[in-house]
C-alpha cells in the first residue's frame, strides 16, 4: 500500500472493477493470516519438536546411577554426581555474591539516587553487563579471578565470573518490584517515624521479594544453562569432594557443572552421555518455568 | 543508705537513660550512614565491572596487535597459529561472524515479527497461551542443547543437501554438514526468543485509537498491522533487531559445534570459525603470541558488542523520548 503516484492509482482503479478488488485484497489478507499463523505455530513445534527429541533420546540413559556415580574407566560407570554437585556449588556461591549486590543496587538506583549523571551511568553499566556475551566474561574471569587474583581453575572463579553475568538480571528485577511498592507505604512508614533504612528493611524488601525471587529464578535458569563463561574460569572437573576435605577446599578445585560436561561429552563424542545430561538440564529449565509461573500467579508466596 | 542506694539507682537509670537516647540516635545515624553507603557501593559494582572487563580486554588484546602489526592481523586471512612461521590473520573469522550473524538476523527476524503480531494482534486467547509459554521455554534452553540438536539433527541433513548439491563437483570440500548455514539456521533458532517478546512488547505499546482509526477508514485488519501498528512499534522492533544481532554476535557453545571450525571465506556450504568459536576452540591449548591472539579476537567481539550495547542504548532512551 505505498503510496504510488496518482496515475498509477487511476489505473488500478480502472483495470480492477470493485468485487475483484475486494476479492485481491481478501486473498492478501488470507495469506498474511495463514503466514502469522505459521509463524507462531513453527515455534510452538520447534520446542515440541526439542523437548521431545531431547527427552526421547536422553531419558533411557538416565537411571539411578547415572544420577549417583562419577564417570569411571575403571568401575565402568558413567555418571553425574559430581558435575551436580559442582552445579549446586556454583549457583549457590555466585547467588551468594550477586544477589545481595544485585538488590543493593536496585535499592539504590530506586530509593537513594538522584535522577542524573550517577543513575544513568549505572543505568548504562547495567545495561552494558547484560549485553557482554558469556564467552568475554569467561575470558575476563579467565584473567581476572583466575590470573590476577590467583584463584586459578577454581568453582569460586567459576562464580565470580558467573556473579557478574547475572547481576543485570537481579537488579532489573528488584527495581522493577521496588516501583511497584505504593508510593503510600513509603511515606506511611516515614511518616510514623521509620529511617529510611528501616523502611527499606521492614516494608520495601518484603513487598519486593516476589520479583526478587524472580530475578533469583532467572538467575538459577541462566547459570545452569551457562556453559561458554565457565569453561575457562571453572574448568571440568566431575569428581565428587572427598569426604571431610571441607567446603573451602571444594571451591578452590576446577568444577565443571552439567552443562560444561555436556559440551565436553559432546566434543569426545559420548553423545549417550550429552543426551542423559541434555535431559536433565530441560528438566531443570522445565521445572524453573513451572515455578516462575507459579510466582506470577501468586502461588508460591 | 536506702536512700542513698535508690538515689544513686535512679541516677544512673537516668544518666543511662540519657546516655542511651543520644547514643542511639548516634547509632542509628550510623546505621543509617552505612547502609547508605553500603547501597551505593553495590550501585557501583555494575560500573567497577564494566569499566575492569574493559580494561582488562584492551589490556590483552592489544599487545598481539603491538606486536604483530595491523595489517597483519587484520588484513591477512592466513591462520596458521602452529606452523613453523606462524600466522595469525583474523580476516575470515571476522567475516564470517559478520556474514553469520546477519544471515541469521535475515531469516530469523521475519519469523519472529509473525510471530510477535500473532501474539499481540491475532491470536485466540487460549492459543496465545499456548505459544506465549513456549517462546519462555525455547528462551531457557541451554546453548549446548541447541548445539547438540544442530550436531545429531541438523548436520546429517546438511550433509545429505550438500552431497546432492555437489555430487559432481570436483573442487568441494566435504564438510559433512558443519557448515555456515547449519550454524546460521541455529543462530536464526536462538534470536526467535528475544526478538518476539521485545517486539511484542512493542506492538502492545501500540495505542489502541490507531488501530481503531485505521479499520474505520476501511483497512483490513491485516492492513492495519502491516501499514499502522508495525510502523508505529519501528522503534521498538529496531531494539529487538539490535538485541538479536547482539546475542548472535556473542552465542559460542552452540555454533561451536555445528560450523565445522575451519578457518575459511564465509560461504554457506563451507566449514567457518566465527570469533566466539576461535576462542573456544583454542583458549583450551594456546600459548604465547597464540594465546594473546585469542585475546585479540576476544577484544574485536566486545568492541562489536560495545558497539551494539551503545546502538541499543541511543534507541532506548529515544523511545523513552
Amino acid at each position: 500500500m505505498k503510496a504510488g503516484s496518482p496515475d498509477r492509482f487511476m489505473e488500478k482503479e480502472t483495470t480492477l472493477r470493485k468485487g475483484e478488488k475486494s476479492m485481491f485484497r481478501k486473498i492478501k489478507d488470507a495469506v498474511a493470516f495463514t503466514l502469522i499463523y505459521l509463524a507462531a505455530f513453527y515455534a510452538v513445534l520447534l520446542l515440541s519438536g526439542i523437548i521431545f527429541y531431547v527427552f526421547a533420546k536422553g531419558v533411557p540413559v538416565l537411571g539411578l546411577p547415572f544420577f549417583t556415580t562419577v564417570t569411571s574407566v575403571v568401575k565402568g560407570t558413567v555418571g553425574i554426581a559430581g558435575n551436580l554437585v559442582n552445579t549446586v556449588y556454583i549457583v549457590a556461591l555466585t547467588l551468594v555474591v550477586a544477589v545481595p549486590a544485585g538488590v543493593g543496587a536496585a535499592v539504590w538506583l530506586n530509593e537513594y539516587a538522584a535522577p542524573g549523571r550517577w543513575e544513568r551511568l549505572i543505568e548504562f553499566a547495567t545495561e552494558t553487563l547484560a549485553g557482554i556475551p558469556s564467552i568475554v566474561f569467561g575470558l575476563f574471569g579467565m584473567v581476572f579471578f583466575g590470573t590476577t587474583l590467583g584463584l586459578g581453575y577454581s568453582i569460586l572463579t567459576g562464580a565470580l565470573t558467573l556473579s557478574l553475568m547475572i547481576l543485570p538480571l537481579i537488579t532489573r528485577n528488584t527495581q522493577e518490584a521496588l516501583r511497584a511498592v505504593p508510593e503510600s507505604y513509603r511515606s506511611g512508614a516515614i511518616g510514623m517515624g521509620a529511617t529510611k533504612w528501616h523502611m527499606i528493611r521492614t516494608i520495601l524488601l518484603p513487598s519486593a521479594m516476589p520479583g526478587i525471587t524472580t530475578g533469583i529464578l532467572l538467575a538459577v535458569g541462566r547459570i545452569v544453562g551457562e556453559s561458554a563463561a565457565l569453561l575457562f574460569t571453572a574448568g571440568s572437573g566431575y569428581f565428587l569432594p572427598d569426604s571431610g576435605s571441607g567446603f573451602f577446599h571444594k571451591i578452590m578445585e576446577p568444577g565443571g557443572t552439567l552443562t560444561v560436561q555436556m559440551y565436553l561429552s559432546m566434543a569426545s563424542a559420548d553423545y549417550d552421555a550429552a543426551f542423559g545430561i541434555a535431559a536433565v538440564l530441560l528438566g531443570i529449565v522445565l521445572t524453573f518455568n513451572l515455578l516462575l509461573k507459579m510466582l506470577a500467579r501468586n502461588k508460591l508466596f | 543508705m536506702d536512700i542513698g542506694l535508690q538515689q544513686s539507682i535512679s541516677d544512673v537509670s537516668q544518666g543511662r537513660q540519657s546516655q542511651t537516647l543520644t547514643g542511639k540516635r548516634n547509632h542509628t545515624r550510623r546505621i543509617e550512614a552505612v547502609a547508605e553507603s553500603i547501597f551505593t557501593l553495590c550501585a557501583f559494582f555494575a560500573v567497577f565491572a564494566v569499566g575492569a572487563i574493559t580494561l582488562y580486554m584492551i589490556a590483552n588484546g592489544v599487545p598481539a596487535v603491538y606486536r604483530l602489526g595491523f595489517r597483519e592481523i587484520f588484513f591477512s586471512s592466513v591462520w596458521k597459529p602452529a606452523a613453523e612461521d606462524p600466522s595469525f590473520g583474523i580476516l575470515y573469522v571476522i567475516l564470517a561472524s559478520v556474514v553469520g550473524t546477519v544471515l541469521a538476523v535475515f531469516l530469523g527476524v521475519p519469523v519472529a515479527l509473525l510471530t510477535a503480531v500473532f501474539l499481540a494482534e491475532a491470536a485466540p486467547r487460549p492459543l496465545a497461551a499456548v505459544v506465549r509459554p513456549a517462546i519462555e521455554l525455547l528462551a531457557g534452553i541451554p546453548s549446548v542443547v541447541y548445539g547438540l540438536l544442530g550436531m545429531m539433527i541438523l548436520n546429517p541433513l546438511m550433509y545429505r543437501l550438500e552431497l546432492w548439491l555437489f555430487h559432481d563437483a570436483s573442487t568441494h570440500r566435504f564438510t559433512g554438514g558443519a557448515n555456515l548455514l547449519s550454524a546460521v539456521l541455529v543462530l536464526a533458532v536462538m534470536i526467535l526468543p528475544t526478538v518476539i517478546s521485545v517486539s511484542e512488547t512493542a506492538l502492545r505499546a501500540v495505542p489502541d485509537q490507531l488501530r481503531a482509526s485505521s479499520m474505520a477508514l476501511g483497512a483490513s485488519r491485516i492492513q492495519t498491522i502491516f501499514h499502522v501498528v508495525l510502523p508505529a512499534a519501528r522503534p521498538g522492533i529496531v531494539t529487538a533487531v539490535v538485541l538479536g544481532v547482539g546475542r548472535a554476535v556473542g552465542e559460542a557453545m552452540a555454533v561451536n559445534l555445528v560450523s565445522g571450525g575451519a578457518v575459511n571465506m564465509p560461504l554457506p556450504f563451507s566449514s567457518v570459525r566465527f570469533l566466539t568459536t576461535a576462542i573456544v576452540g583454542e583458549m583450551g591449548y594456546a600459548e604465547g603470541l597464540h594465546r594473546q591472539v585469542l585475546f585479540t579476537i576476544g577484544l574485536v567481539l566486545f568492541g562489536f558488542i560495545m558497539l551494539v550495547n551503545i546502538f541499543l542504548h541511543r534507541l532506548l532512551r529515544e523511545e523513552e523520548g
